[in-house]
């Protein structure tokens, strides 16, 4: 199995990754190597198994809606790298 | 008592001296500091040491331990993984992406260290985002393993674990998502526990596979990891994964017998590749847990073993691709800013803060959740990781514990596997399947060669600590591989 350019384009496309013509060759044959080795779990007989998406088995924890502080909009906003007042400042997503 | 500094005190010995008042915490905080000062130019463990803030705290212990306070971890220094939020506190998780990142919180267990007292003296250098085995991925500078600089401590907590093995702190934190505390440890000579999944708060912990994170402590023995464990562990309604069971004293379990106790030693965990001299250091652990009293089975099979590597690097890289996409330079992190278009922002935002496994393991995860191959990856690892599950449980009828090596070789040179991922992802072949499971497991030092420690790994039944703690307790006691310290 070899991923082509191509097909290494559109999955950095899918993430928004940006890559260097270097990556895109390199990732390339490297992420068809890894794939390779995920061939053997086509050995694996799997029907009628339920998948696990993880191995603690609780489901629906809730808690009480009891109002609490939250955090101080200038402490979130701290890390902001643009910011106008109290907002996140970002770019124009409709132009 | 022979010491030739306060930094190499336990939590046990510096705490008794500090309640009977022969020692304070700024004495054992400004040893701590010092020692960092003399072995960080060789060791490279951390990344942000927080002298000033420390000695406050240092101060405050002081206080409180003079007004009663008991807390075994009170006034003791402690070192964090950089992946482990620290309100004011810089928290990079060694990448570009996060390197000026000033947490507005600090993590539940980083909270609960404060609130006994503890001294945190920094933060240390890790795999960029836990993703790597030797500590080579950090953006900033690779940790060197202070048994041979020229070799790798192990990652992705390498800074934690090198730390810990010099006496930089008195014991550290590390995360573990397919082995990276115990592996370290292993390769450092240290203790390194990994909780069964849900029994320590991932809150604020940044997120890498979410199914498989989990904080732990890197220690200097086995007595001090229960001690971390104790203060650590528990219900968090900041995390819904945290399981409501009561904790323990896991320190109650320290008795160095192992009558009745059955072990079973997994036949494929000793794989091909594994170095010769690891096998045989296992072969004269095992040895001695039989004459510490266990019942010892070694033909226990796992069969599915061979196939948790695949599984693996599917379910951690697509939770991974998930989880990174936050890192868009909008809220926080490193933000490309000379470019108008949002588009572009966002892809030169991820390829100038992400190196290059980090990367790696986000197109990975992209192309097994994507359309098309969904089905034949994702959906079809989560399905064998089922299979691993449901083996362990059965083995697990018939044992109290598994015992195995923490890694199939001694700590490799650096550069030596930092081109080659899959010899990289080979390091952590005895570790992974744990994480797969939600086990509990620890690394304790079992032994040297050439000069370079070895680790076992023991494994025990989902939310059983007591009883790993107790067979890692007994076997230290009877060993006392964990007192060799590495010459710096």
């Amino acid at each position: 199995m070899k991923l082509t350019r191509e097909e290494v384009l559109h999955l950095a496309r899918l993430v928004r990754l940006g890559l260097s013509e270097e990556e895109i060759e390199k990732f390339s044959v490297q992420l068809s190597n890894i794939l390779d080795n995920f061939e053997i779990l086509k050995q694996v007989d799997t029907t009628d198994l339920p998948p696990m998406a993880q191995s603690i088995n609780l489901q629906n924890v809730f808690r009480e809606d009891n109002a609490t502080p939250s955090y101080d909009p200038e402490e979130i906003l701290f890390n902001a790298p643009q910011r106008e007042g109290g907002y996140f400042k970002i770019r124009a997503v409709l132009e | 008592m022979v010491m030739n500094g306060l930094h190499q005190l336990t939590i046990s010995q510096a705490s008794r001296l500090l309640r009977q008042r022969s020692l304070s915490s700024v004495e054992l905080t400004e040893a701590c500091l010092r020692r960092i000062e003399q072995v960080e130019d060789k060791i490279h463990a951390c990344v942000t040491i927080c002298r000033d803030s420390a000695l406050e705290q240092a101060k405050e212990a002081d206080r409180a331990i003079s007004n009663g306070e008991d807390d075994p971890l009170a006034g003791i220094p402690v070192l964090i993984k950089d992946n482990i939020s620290t309100k004011g506190v810089r928290t990079t998780c060694s990448s570009k992406m996060l390197e000026n990142f000033i947490p507005p919180y600090d993590a539940t267990v980083v909270a609960r260290l404060k609130s006994r007292k503890a001294v945190i003296l920094g933060k240390t250098n890790m795999d960029e985002f836990a993703m790597g085995s030797s500590t080579e991925n950090s953006a900033f500078f690779p940790t060197k393993n202070p048994w041979d600089l020229e070799r790798v401590p192990g990652g992705s907590s390498g800074g934690s674990a090198a730390a810990i093995a010099t006496d930089e702190a008195i014991y550290a934190l590390g995360s573990d998502t397919g082995g990276s505390i115990r592996q370290p440890a292993g390769f450092c000579n240290v203790v390194g526990l990994k909780p069964t999944y849900g029994r320590v708060s991932r809150f604020g912990l940044v997120a890498f596979a979410s199914s498989l994170d989990q904080i732990g402590p890197i220690t200097k023995d086995v007595t001090d990891c229960a001690t971390v464990l104790n203060a650590i562990a528990g219900n968090d309604p900041k995390d819904s994964t945290t399981a409501p069971y009561p904790v323990p004293d896991y320190t109650r379990t320290l008795i160095p017998d192992l009558k009745k106790m059955r072990l079973g030693i997994p036949k494929e965990y000793f794989v091909e590749g594994m170095q010769p001299e690891v096998k045989a250091a296992l072969g004269a652990a095992i040895k001695t847990l039989e004459e510490l009293g266990a019942e010892i089975d070694i033909n226990a099979s796992l069969p599915h073993t061979r196939y948790a590597l695949a599984v693996y690097y599917i379910i951690a890289p697509s939770e991974a691709s998930a989880n990174l996409a936050r890192y868009d330079g909008v809220k926080y992190g490193y933000s490309y800013q000379q470019t108008e278009n949002m588009w572009e922002a966002m892809e030169k935002t991820k390829q100038i803060g992400f190196g290059p496994e980090v990367k790696r393991r986000i197109m990975l995860g992209t192309y097994a959740l994507s359309a098309g191959y969904y089905d034949a990856y994702y959906l079809k690892a989560q399905k064998v990781r089922t299979l691993i599950r449901n083996e362990f449980e059965q083995v697990f009828q018939k044992y109290d514990a598994l015992v195995t090596p923490t890694s199939p070789t001694v700590p490799f040179k650096l550069g030596e596997r930092i081109d080659d991922p899959l010899q990289m992802y080979l390091s952590d072949v005895c570790t992974l399947p744990i994480n797969i499971a939600g086990l509990p497991a620890i690394s304790i030092p079992a032994g040297f060669t050439n000069g370079l420690p070895i680790g076992m790994q023991i494994i025990g039944k989902p939310f059983d600590e007591e009883t790993i703690l107790r067979i890692a307790f007994a076997y230290e006691q009877a060993t006392q591989w964990h007192k060799s310290k590495p010459q710096i």
